[in-house]
């Protein structure tokens, strides 16, 4: 609970900073803020204290556990890497900075609140606190068409989603008399569920699909991750993915458990749909950010193979596989970025003979591009293991199998990016990232390249 | 102890190899693979004198799910080992002379691959087994797309996506024994105590084989092989075809048979079928090549599937031939490829029909390059030979017809490479060879010591059998349904 409120304190305290003229040293503090965070988020480890407020019992609205904390915890740290590329990418719009700042950290609020919810309503101000922050984010650059188009694109499409997650969420409580988890679980379990309740949860189902931009409510992802700046892109398809699925799982893991039956089939084809979908199409683009964007639509599929696993206890597979992916994600932001700074373009073509300009970079670009595409001894590989041993393990064979294909599709496509930058012709263009951008680049080495080896300190959290 | 020297090393090798920079790298890179083969002789000395004829390193990696650190060197092991490491030095001596671009990345990458083969071949826990497996495909794919021909971008592509789909669905193999052993662990010792439900062994078969076939290469799969040697830069596809597609070989008999044996009698015979047609399939396309590079590797695509026929042949002949065939192929292959790379080199041609008379110019060239041959054509007192008998031998007592359709390879092995010999080395000069150059100082100690090889382990190959015997024995034993 400590975490949500101090957090919040500090998107406050971002806001203010405008006035006290913290700009300068806007950036520091958060980092700061949120290494305290981090610790005190920590601190409840495996101590289930019922969440207060000045000794009123909030219990029935957050839970703080395990599942919360550690996802808590990825959240923060993926935060903190974002502000870190943030400083030097916003070095140009300084006056805009406290107001981009304290929107992030409002995204990261949003996220804390899906991690912990014990209560749709809850879930939907989590929702609704990350989503509208990112509508304003993705139209960050007001004077690009495409970012006003990617912020407007993606306000409508969000909107409608949470339309669809409040309408699903009327109709739970009109047959189950309860926003609660739990309670909720129990109702259905008595076996008086009928037609409606049936109904809220397959509008549920859809606004979650929309958020995770799963086939076939994927279509705003690419426009969307195209047209925001970079930076922004990096923040969704990392962090925002992330907390989407950890409320995903929670939802399916504590309020419709019992309907698993009911519900897997949709989740198994939509599942499959999104895997094929996102790395077909992948196939065919040229431009890194959508390269990443169906890329990401795929990862949304294999992830919700560990939503299909919910019975064998998949949240360790999950968080595992969010951290690796996310690493791998951002620091391949981090070094295109730079790439897209500096070459003036955001196509692949953007990375030609990069091996030669600036041979570290393109070798570390390697890693993490062989992460995403799941080869050992990457982080990335380890991961998608875990997803498929657990889907495995709960009898999702075919399943199992059309993800081991895909693996195969996706390899294609990030060797695009691995072929651009070893055997095309350099130009003129010399590609230097600044001191941050290589302490984001480097943690994100490391931790790609360790945890892939030495995975069992955050296996053993879960 | 002895034996995470032998696989770290190689490792560290190649991280001092990369920081120690461009001048120095071949050089160092030679020491440190001689090294290395040091290290293996005192391996083979310290099993020798160990109880078990086993060296074993073991300690807990992943807790959950069981993951563990199980190397073994055990003869069938130890046979593998010694072909990487006495290879890897010949290989790296080839290339000097050989002015590569950033030559530290190529000796690094030579040395990572080496670290990973070892890994292969002592790796006993299935997901070890499998990540060295998959780490041994990067450094190659980079070796030959940075430093490959001109055709290397699609070409290389293409063999990384088709051996890497043949891993993933290994993987999936992987996964279901994992979940099908009631131990639920990747460590080999629960793999062979054979619990699968022979139900399920069909298609965990064709899970392991395709991923094996792909690698071997076993016809039909073999499609990646003959323009990948091509592109490949000579050391790439000396790494290739020397080592690398012992990997499949070696892992149809530790990692196929003892562990799914009502797979390997259900699905065997096509299995061994698919090997006889690909031996005469790919020794008919090899008498129509012009380009040596291409005649080597389908010769190759050919021995190797004799040596997975033999394997398929469940007796104890087809299991040492095969073992013996491996070191015999894997010395052969790289001594035939490097007399290729020779003759390119200085006649920038490797088109059988512009060649010829080479033996003219450089006599010595000609006798290794003979030897070379004569080994790989299988004539006895060559180390082809034993291991060639033996194999045939073993399919004729499987089948007397596929023994009759494999042994055509000894047939047609000699016509394409009599002929080949016949008309780059002997005859009247072209305008391309006229002007041959004498053979440098390491490019006749490489070949010496490869024509040498042949001759002793023609004459004496008893070590080889004696080391394996035991291991193979005992796999014998586990593939066979009582």
């Amino acid at each position: 609970m400590n975490t949500l409120i101090y957090t919040t304190a500090l998107g406050l305290l971002c806001m203010v900073g405008e006035i006290l003229n913290l700009r300068k040293w806007l950036i520091p503090i958060v980092l700061i803020g949120l290494s305290v965070i981090f610790y005190v988020n920590f601190s409840g480890w495996g101590v289930e204290i019922p969440a207060t407020i000045s000794g009123l019992n909030m219990s029935h609205m957050v839970h703080i556990d395990n599942f919360s904390i550690a996802f808590s915890g990825l959240a923060i740290f993926i935060a903190a890497l974002i502000f870190m590329l943030a400083h030097d990418y916003y070095k140009n719009e300084a006056h805009h900075l406290s107001d981009y700042v304290a929107i992030i950290v409002f995204t990261l609020v949003g996220a804390l609140v899906m991690f912990s919810y014990w209560n749709m309503a809850m879930l939907f101000l989590g929702i609704e606190i990350l989503s509208i922050s990112l509508y304003i984010m993705a139209g960050s650059r007001k004077y690009d068409t495409r970012s006003n188009e990617a912020g407007f694109k993606y306000f409508l499409m969000g909107a409608f989603a949470s339309g669809f997650l409040l309408f699903g969420i009327a109709l739970i409580y009109g047959t189950s008399g309860s926003f609660e988890l739990t309670k909720i679980a129990a109702y259905f379990q008595s076996g008086q569920a009928g037609a409606l309740f049936y109904t809220g949860m397959l509008l549920m189902l859809i606004a979650f699909f929309f958020k995770v931009a799963a086939v076939p409510f994927h279509f705003w992802s690419p426009d969307v991750y195209e047209g925001s700046p970079a930076l922004i892109t990096a923040l969704m398809s990392t962090l925002v993915k992330i907390a989407v699925f950890a409320a995903f799982y929670r939802l399916m893991s504590q309020c419709f458990f019992y309907s698993y039956n009911d519900s897997h089939i949709i989740i198994s084809i939509v599942a499959a749909a999104t895997m094929f979908m996102g790395n077909l199409v992948a196939l065919s683009q040229d431009n890194f950010k959508r390269i990443l964007a169906y890329s990401g639509i795929s990862h949304a599929g294999y992830m919700l193979l560990t939503i299909l696993s919910v019975q064998v206890n998949s949240e360790g597979a999950l968080l595992f596989y969010s951290l690796a992916y996310a690493v791998a994600s951002i620091g391949a932001f981090a070094i295109a970025i730079p790439v897209f700074f500096f070459t003036r373009s955001e196509n692949v073509t953007a990375f030609n003979g990069l091996a030669k300009k600036n041979p570290w970079l393109a070798g570390i670009l390697t890693v993490f591009m062989l992460s995403l595409a799941g080869i050992p001894p990457m982080a990335g590989f380890l991961g998608k293991y875990y997803i498929f041993s657990k889907a495995f393990e709960s009898g999702l064979f075919v399943l199992t199998f059309i993800a081991v294909i895909n693996s195969i599709i996706g390899v294609n496509y990030y060797f695009k990016v691995i072929l651009a930058m070893y055997s095309k012709p350099a130009d003129e263009t010399a590609i230097e990232p600044t001191p941050l951008y290589w302490a984001v680049i480097v943690t994100c080495l490391i931790l790609s390249v360790v945890l892939g080896i030495f995975p069992n300190v955050l296996m053993g959290l879960l | 102890m002895m034996i995470l020297q032998l696989l770290f090393f190689p490792l560290l090798a190649a991280l001092v190899v990369f920081a120690a920079g461009n001048k120095y790298a071949s050089k160092l890179a030679l020491l440190l693979s001689v090294v290395q083969m040091i290290l293996t002789v005192s391996a083979y000395i310290a099993l020798q004198n160990s109880p078990e004829k086993t060296l074993y390193f073991f300690t807990e990696w992943i807790q959950q799910p069981k993951i563990s650190f199980h190397l073994a060197l055990d003869g069938l092991s130890l046979v593998m080992v010694g072909l990487t490491n006495f290879l890897l030095p010949l290989i790296i001596l080839s290339s000097f002379n050989r002015n590569h671009e950033n030559p530290r990345g190529y000796y690094a990458l030579m040395l990572l691959m080496q670290f990973a083969l070892v890994g292969v071949f002592t790796a006993m826990d299935g997901m070890l087994y499998y990540i060295f497996w998959e780490l041994a495909l990067i450094p190659i794919y980079f070796i030959a797309l940075r430093w490959g021909g001109a055709n290397r971008v699609p070409v290389t592509i293409k063999f990384f996506i088709y051996t890497l789909a043949g891993s993933l669905l290994m993987l999936f193999g992987f996964i279901a024994l994992y979940w099908y052993n009631p131990n639920h662990s990747f460590d080999i010792r629960d793999f062979y105590a054979n619990t699968v439900c022979s139900c399920n062994q069909g298609w965990l078969f064709w899970l392991f084989f395709l991923a094996f076939a792909i690698k071997i290469p076993i016809v039909p799969f073999h499609t990646w092989q003959a323009e990948t040697y091509k592109e490949a830069p000579t050391q790439g596809t000396m790494l290739l075809s020397g080592i690398m597609l012992k990997m499949g070989t070696y892992s149809l008999i530790r990692w196929l048979l003892p562990i799914l044996p009502s797979g390997v009698a259900e699905w065997g015979p096509l299995a061994i079928t698919l090997c006889v047609i690909g031996i005469v399939y790919a020794s008919i396309i090899a008498i129509m090549q012009r380009d040596l590079k291409k005649l080597f590797a389908y010769s190759s695509v050919a021995h190797v599937g004799l040596i997975a026929a033999g394997i398929f042949a469940l007796n104890m002949e087809g299991l040492q031939g095969s073992v013996i065939q491996m070191l015999s192929h894997g010395i052969n292959v790289i001594g035939l490829f490097f007399c290729a790379d020779i003759i390119l080199h200085r006649t920038k041609t490797n088109n059988i029909d512009e060649l010829g008379g080479i033996r003219q110019t450089a006599p010595l060239f000609n006798t290794l390059f003979m030897i070379i041959v004569l080994g790989s054509v299988a004539l006895p007192l060559t180390n082809g030979f034993i291991g060639e008998f033996l194999l045939l031998y073993s399919v004729y007592s499987y089948n007397t017809w596929l023994a009759v359709f494999a042994g055509l390879t000894i047939i047609l092995g000699a016509v394409y490479m009599l002929r080949m010999f016949q008309k780059t080395m002997l005859g009247e000069t072209s305008a391309a060879t006229v002007s041959f150059e004498q053979l440098h100082w390491n490019e006749w100690l490489v070949l010496s010591i490869i024509g040498i090889t042949i001759i002793v382990m023609g004459i004496y190959p008893k070590p080889v059998f004696d080391v394996a015997q035991p291991v193979l024995e005992s796999i014998l034993n586990k593939s066979l349904i009582k």
